[in-house]
């Protein structure tokens, strides 16, 4: 028992970010009070559709927001120290270093006209102190950690050289010259196509138990995650609608959102042409979101107070929260209804 | 749906689309084989699902298929008319039968018009039809793919990505085809907008009576809509089934590796399943391997596979397999 209840490191933990844009006369609320935690050694996913909020609220974590934006918290702290406190020199020493990030789009993140050896050297002599020498051997080491075969040769080869899925393990070579404790990738492989991204995905699962350090895995794909993460965050609408374990959010999720997003996708293995179940309408503006939760247009469970106000968080477990009114039985019980009546 | 009709629509037989790559001087250097004497044959009324990675020639095979471009060799036959030879005006009453949707709804759809104007050009294009008619048909395809009769007067930029793709369903439909490229069609949509694109294209199936061909690398939804599948690899078809069977019964090493590699949406099925992994880079389609295209990332390859090029061969009803050793690998 004692060992349960034995809490884990928290590599970062962030309480209420809020992210809000200023562009042609309008403000977007693009993250509307996010809190979320990654304990060292996990690969949390961080899942949602275009616009819900996912990768500005990582780039927000990670002071990558471009001026127009204004970021706030009530707490952000990264392996023990307080980025709120931070200016724009630490922040910068510690991204990189400690930190990490990989892209979506691997050949718009290299840079055209240098050479891989170049690209991963220049991270290892700035952040490591390295010089050229020691930077090499280590390019090579780190290249080949990643799985590419005859690093030495490719040290002296350009971007468009490399495929894209080589480019991609590129990427998370330099990320990985660091020896960072936190990586968030991108939602790494959605340019790449699926035998190279269970390639690239099965690196990244094999890298995090090899090093111990944290994943934060940004993706709109479920099926991506479900063999990969520990746990999973949904975003919608600027909002964290529900975190949980991996097999919580899989086999008891309860967001109404989270069971529509499950429900919408073809089921794996069976082969029944059962009808999909769509989830209607479209998301919402967040120029001007709605006031109550941001997915009572689309819900069929909606009801007027859903529209009205923002729901509170009710928990499950010590893992699972979701942001809905109705508590999950509830949800169970109206669903036989409508099938019933239906 | 149950009666099996088997009556051919859409044909091709020993179909080759090459593209010349030029060097920097405009000079031809080599020839890029994006489809390779593929024989095909799409029935009336089917999905015919069509997958493979990307720049394996799917989308040159549908697009060759649907006379957007001109083949290099071999013959094209609709609904036994050989459509091969065809040019210019000869060509519109063919793509009055056959029309296509895109996988990008933001950069198909031309931001100058109103939906109104991108309808009106599509039926104009066929011609033949009374003004009063023709916003008769407008007003109805409109109201089918589930829009409002006053987006009429909208502008692309005013949808969303789902109701874009909509939109340009809505313009293949309107000049009432009997068969149907989907091209990517939801691959640039969100999860929850691509069931609703996938539930409208098999409702209009049904009510339209409508053949598609359905070119995608999402294998999960291509199951879930296609009856049959063939799966392409370096512009060659390597393997072609009914879509369960395909997905429960892979012969060809390729497709195993394939669909191994589908990310699976349950965790206790995905930490089970075990991974057929393939070893090394598709080779750039310049510069295909001889023989089978496949042998230099084929766990069993052997040495008459560098030179001899595997036939497609029936290895049991409806399913076909370029592999001669397939059946003896699995076992």
């Amino acid at each position: 028992m004692e060992e349960t209840l034995k809490k884990k490191d928290k590599i970062l933990s962030a309480a209420d970010i809020r992210t809000t844009f200023h562009t042609h006369g309008r403000t977007v609320q693009a993250v509307r009070g996010v809190s979320l935690y990654v304990e060292s050694g996990e690969i949390l996913a961080v899942v949602g559709e275009s616009g819900s909020g996912k990768s500005v609220l990582m780039k927000s974590v990670m002071g990558l927001m471009p001026d127009n934006a204004e970021v706030k918290a009530d707490q952000l702290t990264f392996a023990g120290q307080d980025m709120l406190g931070m200016d724009q020199e630490q922040l910068r020493k510690m991204r990189g270093k400690e930190m990490a990030m990989i892209f979506q789009d691997p050949m718009t993140a290299l840079n055209p006209l240098k050479t891989i050896g170049s690209h991963l050297m220049e991270v290892l002599k700035r952040h490591r102190g390295m010089d050229k020498e020691a930077a090499k051997k280590e390019a090579v080491a780190v290249l080949n950690q990643v799985g590419i075969p005859s690093p030495e040769k490719r040290l002296g080869q350009y971007p468009h050289e490399f495929s894209g899925g080589m480019r991609q393990r590129v990427l998370i070579a330099m990320a990985l010259c660091c020896k960072p404790k936190l990586l968030i990738a991108d939602e790494p492989t959605t340019a790449l196509d699926v035998t190279i991204q269970a390639q690239i995905l099965d690196l990244l699962k094999s890298l995090q138990e090899e090093t111990g350090m944290s994943i934060i895995l940004i993706t709109h794909d479920l099926g991506v995650v479900a063999s990969l993460s520990h746990r999973i965050a949904v975003m919608y609408g600027g909002l964290l609608m529900e975190e949980g374990t991996t097999e919580e959010i899989f086999y008891t999720p309860k967001h109404p959102y989270t069971r529509a997003l499950l429900h919408a996708v073809p089921k794996p293995h069976s082969g029944s042409k059962e009808r999909l179940e769509p989830i209607p309408g479209m998301a919402p503006s967040l120029i001007d979101p709605p006031s109550g939760c941001p997915f009572a247009e689309r819900c069929k469970f909606a009801c007027e107070r859903c529209t009205k106000e923002i729901p509170q968080y009710r928990t499950y477990s010590t893992t699972q929260r979701a942001l809905c009114i109705y508590s999950g039985e509830e949800l169970d019980h109206k669903e036989g209804e409508v099938e019933s009546h239906g | 749906m149950d009666n099996k009709n088997n009556e051919i629509l859409l044909e091709a037989r020993d179909l080759c689309k090459y593209f010349p790559a030029k060097d920097f001087f405009g000079r031809k250097k080599a020839e890029v084989k994006a489809v390779d004497k593929i024989n095909l044959a799409i029935r009336k009324g089917e999905t015919f699902g069509l997958v493979g990675e990307s720049g394996c020639g799917k989308s040159t095979l549908g697009r060759t298929l649907i006379r957007m471009y001109d083949p290099t060799s071999g013959s094209i036959l609709f609904k036994g008319q050989d459509i091969t030879g065809l040019k210019g005006r000869q060509l519109l009453p063919v793509h009055k039968q056959m029309q296509i949707i895109f996988q990008d709804p933001y950069s198909s759809l031309d931001p100058h018009h109103n939906v109104r104007e991108i309808l009106k050009e599509s039926l104009t294009a066929v011609s033949g039809i009374s003004a009063s008619e023709m916003e008769g048909r407008m007003e109805e395809i409109l109201k089918k793919v589930g829009l409002k009769p006053d987006d009429m007067y909208k502008y692309a930029y005013e949808f969303s990505g789902g109701q874009r793709q909509r939109i340009g369903i809505a313009r293949a439909l309107l000049v009432e085809p009997e068969f149907l490229l989907c091209d990517e069609p939801i691959s640039a949509l969100d999860v929850s907008i691509q069931a609703q694109v996938v539930n409208l294209l098999e409702d209009l199936q049904k009510e339209m009576g409508l053949t598609y061909l359905f070119v995608a690398h999402d294998l999960s939804m291509v199951r879930h809509i296609s009856t049959r599948i063939g799966v392409m690899y370096l512009g060659r078809l390597v393997e072609i089934a009914d879509s369960d069977d395909l997905y429960e019964n892979p012969l060809h090493p390729y497709t195993r590796a394939l669909l191994s590699a589908i990310p699976l949406a349950d965790p206790k099925l995905a930490s089970q399943s075990k991974r057929v992994m393939l070893s090394g880079e598709l080779p750039s389609p310049m510069n295909v391997p001889t023989g089978c295209h496949f042998h230099t990332r084929c766990m069993y390859a052997r040495e008459d596979c560098k030179n001899h090029i595997p036939e497609m061969v029936e290895v049991s009803p409806g399913h076909f397999v370029s592999c001669p050793y397939a059946e003896e690998n699995i076992s």
